[in-house]
């Protein structure tokens, strides 16, 4: 079984249980998004992919496409709301784009830039997160996290591990390592995990390889976030 | 370290087995786990680990998101001050700090001889008879200065709980008015006959005619419900009562609970009869602890009357069993979907929907979520006809509404009235004069200001969860707001940006308002965060966690006039405050320890 739907006037073809942010990204359609990722499944906490489905908002990952459903997604008031949430996001934890390892490969970053972000707007949190480098391998920045819990999903449906959770609640919500010393270090995590692979910013970072591709080559340095989206699918054989 | 293992397994050994060694228990074992130890050691994590075959992160996930759940040690005597705004308006603060000073702790850490603690909390749901407290998650009420001194020593003197004055846990139902609801009278087992007689699909017939709506603040029609529930196709289809009462200035569940508990479980009973269901789960607030062994007691006694159980009544293949799982101090988990992942054990956080309970709920299995309320009033729906039902009340409301009024009236308690009743009534019986504002259904509800008390309680008009909270002409609104929105960032699930975030940064506005650095610039912030909160949010609790400062900016733009101190932007940060910390540590308040104000000079 299945239809079509129009985003923003397009006509676009879907299957049955597909979502729209799926059916969309296969016929080459970029909808923002930070937690989604085409090979887990949906969480639907970020809500930057958030669009009106027929004058209602919902997030494009949890909301199944329907035949005759009218989306929009490109209008200047989703996106200055998606604008805001990566600010949130961004005042939220410590990013420091000019020291980090992950800039110009980060999600947020170009999603930032492609979203036109040109400050961070709120008043910074300032959270006070301990780093843990403890594993040989990988070191774990807190700073950094979004909460999209991919690192979760990934190690518990694809390694099966659980290295990762979320734990607190609220604003002091963060990510926790399945050990009882709270280190990763202690835990079952290893380079191969797709877990050490999904981060889409740079808390989960291999050690030893520091700026290996120079700043201003990078994922995004060449290429819009939009672009790299689709790409990938093309990749996958949409 | 070995002896110490032992310790935990002596004690988690009878709670395991209780719990049928199953995760998804998991809140139920954490709870009683800590009221065994205090709190919940890493060595008791370790054990649980291996019993229930869960990993560390899901123990450890679970445990940090309840507020009342500690992973460290919190003290033999663990005190929590509820802080709604009614228990503000009864000076709870200089209560606390009272209590602190005498026991030489510091508010939220643990005291150095590790005897106690005393933090806040949100509502404990006792506002009419405030400014009330937990100990180890007991209530304790109408706490007076000299309550205060007494419990010092109580604690000084490492006097076991059990042996502290009873009349200091007494919760009394004040129960001022009575209609349908609150009439005494009730037998066990009346509503459950006349359900009987008239078969599932006269029982639902009856329920649609008297067009009877959710009375937990939302009001979705209850046949409805429980049609789409009983038409869903599924291995089990299960029955679960929302009594996880956490709407600050809502009381009215704990007194049903109480003392109607009969008609709460029969309602719930004749919803698993309509729906085919064998099993019920009631969700009862952590804050309600006191309430489980009576609880408990009146389920069994319902089992000898054959009101619970098998063959109910003598009617075959008519199973049904109820159970109780407490919650652990999370506002969210009054939401319906979020309720559901608390019942498996899980973080309450809320699913994405649809799916919804009715086809997949406990278990991912058909299930009816409803308030206490409103399953007590289907009791009267099976015993008099769904007509005589709708006959109360106004045409689009049928039946009688619940209040629990509280704040600035002479007569604090519970009031029921067929729907349709004014405002200004209910403020004159309760014995309200000079009231400036009323809160009605929470935080989550709207500010009426006394231009608005003709309104009436009406899903058509003014819809309410049954919070209806008095502020005087004396009270600062803008204070009222700042307390609400103090509360939606603490009990925040964190799951979704907006929410997360938006909460957070919409409290920090409010306190750079009450700090004296306000401007119009922020006011403005302030609305922008409220549209982005309401249209990106989750659930509703993003959705309404802006309704306070809206509606008083709307209606008490004085309050925030008032914090307009400057007419152009000044940041929130203020670094003579910012040494503050350093000024308590050196013992100085000379001028030479701070720093001059700038604005004020120019």
């Amino acid at each position: 079984m299945s239809g079509t739907f129009t985003l923003d006037g397009k006509t676009i073809t879907f299957d049955d249980g597909q979502s729209i942010i799926q059916a969309a990204l296969k016929a080459g359609s970029y909808i923002p998004h930070l937690c989604y990722h085409p090979d887990f499944k949906p969480h639907g906490s970020c809500k930057l992919c958030t669009v009106t489905v027929n004058g209602r908002q919902t997030a494009a990952c949890t909301m199944l496409a329907a035949d005759h459903m009218v989306v929009e997604s490109e209008t200047e008031v989703l996106n200055d709301e998606r604008r805001a949430l990566t600010q949130m996001l961004f005042v939220e934890g410590n990013h420091f784009c000019p020291s980090c390892e992950k800039s110009g490969d980060c999600q947020l970053q170009a999603t930032a830039y492609h979203l036109g972000m040109m400050d961070s707007h709120y008043d910074h949190f300032f959270p006070n997160r301990p780093l843990d480098a403890s594993h040989p391998d990988f070191l774990l920045d807190f700073n950094r996290c979004i909460l999209c819990s991919l690192c979760v999903r990934a190690s518990r449906d694809v390694d099966g591990k659980n290295v990762f959770a979320l734990g607190g609640r609220g604003i002091k919500s963060h990510l926790i390592v399945n050990a009882k010393s709270g280190k990763l270090a202690d835990t079952d995590f290893s380079a191969v995990d797709k877990a050490a692979d999904v981060c889409p910013v740079g808390v989960i970072l291999p050690k030893k390889r520091g700026f290996v591709v120079p700043i201003g080559e990078r994922t995004f340095d060449k290429q819009s976030i939009d672009v790299y989206i689709d790409s990938r699918m093309v990749k996958e054989d949409r | 370290m070995d002896k110490l293992k032992v310790d935990h397994k002596s004690y988690l050994n009878p709670i395991l087995a209780r719990y049928g060694f199953q995760a998804i228990n998991l809140v139920q074992i954490l709870r009683e786990a800590q009221e065994s130890f205090g709190y919940l050691h890493p060595d008791a994590i370790d054990y649980l680990i291996n019993k229930l075959n869960v990993p560390r992160t899901k123990i450890e996930g679970v445990a940090s998101f309840y507020s009342f759940f500690y992973l460290e040690p919190r003290g033999k005597y663990r005190v929590l001050f509820s802080d709604n705004i009614t228990d503000r308006m009864l000076d709870n603060q200089s209560l606390m700090a009272r209590l602190c000073r005498n026991l030489w702790v510091e508010p939220g850490k643990l005291s150095e001889d590790g005897l106690v603690s005393v933090d806040f909390t949100s509502c404990t749901g006792m506002c009419d008879q405030g400014p009330a407290i937990l100990v180890n998650n007991f209530a304790i009420t109408l706490l007076t200065e000299q309550r205060v001194d007494e419990i010092c020593d109580l604690i000084r003197n490492r006097v076991p709980l059990a042996l502290w004055p009873p009349e200091y846990f007494q919760v009394m139902d004040n129960i001022r008015r009575k209609d349908l609801l609150l009439e005494d009278g009730f037998v066990a087992g009346a509503a459950l006959a006349a359900a009987i007689k008239r078969g599932p699909d006269g029982m639902l017939a009856e329920i649609r005619t008297s067009g009877l709506r959710g009375r937990g603040g939302a009001g979705f029609t209850t046949s409805i419900k429980w049609e789409s529930c009983r038409n869903a196709p599924g291995e089990a289809h299960y029955v679960v009562c929302n009594a996880d009462e956490g709407e600050p200035g809502t009381f009215k569940d704990r007194v049903l609970l109480t003392s109607y508990t009969d008609k709460v479980f029969e309602g719930m009973t004749l919803c698993g009869y309509v729906i085919g269901a064998q099993k019920g789960l009631l969700y009862l607030r952590g804050e309600y602890r006191y309430l489980l062994d009576h609880l408990n007691e009146v389920l069994v006694r319902r089992h000898q009357q054959n009101l619970l159980g098998s063959n109910i009544q003598g009617k075959e293949e008519f199973d049904f069993d109820i159970e109780i799982h407490v919650g652990a101090g999370a506002y969210i988990c009054g939401e319906e979907s979020a309720l559901i992942e608390s019942l498996e054990g899980k973080r309450g956080t809320p699913r994405n929907r649809p799916p919804f309970p009715v086809t997949h709920g406990y278990l991912n299995q058909p299930t009816v979520v409803n308030n206490v309320e409103t399953f007590a009033a289907t009791c009267h729906i099976a015993q008099k006809g769904g007509a005589w039902y709708a006959g109360i009340g106004t045409l689009k409301s049928a039946g009688t509404k619940v209040m629990s009024i509280s704040g600035d009236c002479s007569r604090p308690g519970i009031y029921e009235y067929p729907f349709g009743v004014s405002v200004r009534q209910i403020l004159e019986d309760c014995g309200a004069i000079d009231a400036q504002a009323v809160q009605v259904s929470g935080p989550s509800g709207v500010t009426l200001s006394d231009q608005e008390f003709d309104h009436i309680i009406a899903f058509e008009d003014i819809p309410t969860a049954g919070a209806f909270m008095v502020f005087n002409a004396t009270r600062d609104m803008f204070e009222v707001a700042r307390n609400f929105v103090h509360f939606f960032a603490h009990e925040s699930c964190g799951f979704c940006t907006p929410c997360r975030v938006g909460t957070s940064l919409l409290r920090n506005l409010m306190d750079k308002l009450h700090n004296g650095h306000g401007s119009p610039y922020d006011l403005k912030e302030i609305e922008k965060l409220n549209n982005l909160l309401l249209s990106l949010s989750h659930c509703g609790l993003g959705h309404t966690a802006c309704n306070p400062v809206l509606d008083t900016i709307n209606k008490f733009r004085p309050a925030y006039k008032l914090r307009m101190l400057h007419q152009e932007f000044i940041p929130a940060f203020d670094l003579d405050w910012s040494l503050q910390a350093a000024r308590q540590m050196t013992g100085r308040s000379d001028s030479g320890a701070h720093l001059p104000d700038v604005e004020e000079k120019t």
